[in-house]
C-alpha cells in the first residue's frame, strides 16, 4: 500500500536531487534553471500528494498557480539568458561580474 | 504487491534516475532531454494521485512549450562545456552533504511528526470528473487569484517580446503616425517664376 509517506519521500530526494545539481553546476545557468524547475516539481509532487491524502482539491488548485509562476518565470529567465549571451558571448556565472556583487 | 504499488516504484525509480541524469549531463542537451523524460514520469505519478486534469496540463505546458524553449535556447547559444564543468567534481562532496542532511531531516519530519496519521482517509471519494472539480474551485473560491495569474502571463509574455526583439539599424519601416502628422507645407514649396521665352527656354534645357 502506498502511503503519503512514500510520495513525500519522493519529493524530498527530488528536491535534494535539485539542490546537489545547484552546487554542481554553478557555472551553467541552464542547468541552474533546470534545477529550478526540478525543485518546483518535487514542490507540486507534495502538494498533489496531500490534496489526494487529505481529500481536498485546493492543493490541486495550488500546483495549477504554480505551475503558471513556473512557466512565466522560465520564460523571461531564458530571454533574460538570451540577451546576456547576446551582450557577453557567455554565460558563465563568473563572467557576469559587471556590478561586483 | 498491489499493481499500483509497483507502478509507484516504477515511476519513482524512472523519476529520481532522470533527476540525476539531469544535474550530472555533460551536455546540456541531453539534461533537458532528461527533463522532459521526469516531466513526463511525474505527470504518470500524478495520474496515479487522480490528480488527471494536472497530468495532463504538466505534459502539455511543460514538455510541450517550457522544455521547447529551453532546447531552443540550449541550442541557439554556443556554450564552451569544458569551462562549464570546471569545479563539477570539487563541489560534489559539499553539495551531496547538503542533499544528505535534508533528506535526513526530511525523514525525521515525517517519522516524528505523525503526517500520515493525518491522512488517515485515503482514497477519498473523488468526484466523477477532476477537471469539472478543479473548474468549479478555481471559478469560485480561486476566481481572484486565477485573474491575478492571468495577468502574470500577459507580464511574462510582454517581458521575454521587449527582452528579446531587436531592432535592426538597416530595417525600413514606414511610421504612419509621422504620416499622418505631415502637414502641407512640410512636402510642397510654392516657387514664383518669370515667364521664359521659347528659345531661352531651350537653351537653358540644353
Amino acid at each position: 500500500m502506498i502511503t503519503l509517506s512514500h510520495y513525500l519521500i519522493l519529493g524530498a530526494i527530488l528536491f535534494a536531487i535539485a539542490i546537489v545539481g545547484i552546487f554542481l553546476n554553478r557555472k551553467n545557468v541552464i542547468i541552474l534553471l533546470m534545477s529550478i524547475e526540478l525543485m518546483l516539481l518535487a514542490v507540486n509532487t507534495n502538494f498533489v500528494a496531500f490534496s489526494n491524502f487529505m481529500g481536498n482539491l485546493d492543493g490541486q488548485v495550488f500546483v495549477f498557480f504554480i505551475l503558471t509562476v513556473a512557466a512565466a518565470e522560465s520564460a523571461i529567465g531564458l530571454a533574460i539568458l538570451v540577451v546576456l549571451f547576446r551582450n557577453m558571448r557567455t554565460i558563465n556565472v563568473d563572467d557576469i561580474n559587471a556590478l561586483k556583487g | 504487491m498491489a499493481f499500483q504499488s509497483v507502478l509507484f516504484y516504477l515511476f519513482a525509480t524512472v523519476l529520481v534516475v532522470a533527476a540525476a541524469r539531469v544535474v550530472t549531463a555533460r551536455n546540456p542537451v541531453h539534461a533537458a532531454l532528461f527533463l522532459v523524460l521526469a516531466f513526463v514520469t511525474s505527470a504518470a505519478l500524478w495520474l496515479l494521485l487522480r490528480a488527471e486534469f494536472l497530468a495532463i496540463t504538466l505534459v502539455l505546458v511543460y514538455v510541450g512549450a517550457v522544455m521547447v524553449l529551453f532546447l531552443f535556447v540550449v541550442m541557439m547559444l554556443d556554450i564552451n562545456i569544458d569551462q562549464m564543468r570546471e569545479g563539477f567534481w570539487r563541489y560534489l562532496p559539499v553539495g551531496l552533504l547538503v542533499a544528505a542532511v535534508m533528506v535526513v531531516e526530511m525523514w525525521l519530519v515525517l517519522r516524528h511528526h505523525g503526517l500520515a496519521s493525518a491522512a488517515t482517509h485515503a482514497g477519498f471519494t473523488a468526484p466523477a470528473s477532476n477537471t469539472k472539480a478543479l473548474g468549479m474551485l478555481l471559478y469560485t473560491q480561486y476566481a481572484y487569484a486565477f485573474e491575478l495569474a492571468a495577468v502574470i502571463l500577459l507580464v511574462a509574455i510582454v517581458a521575454a517580446i521587449a527582452l528579446t526583439q531587436r531592432r535592426r539599424r538597416d530595417s525600413k519601416y514606414q511610421d504612419p503616425a509621422a504620416q499622418v502628422r505631415v502637414r502641407r507645407q512640410d512636402r510642397v514649396r510654392l516657387v514664383s517664376m518669370p515667364a521664359q521665352k521659347r528659345e531661352e527656354a531651350q537653351s537653358v534645357k540644353v
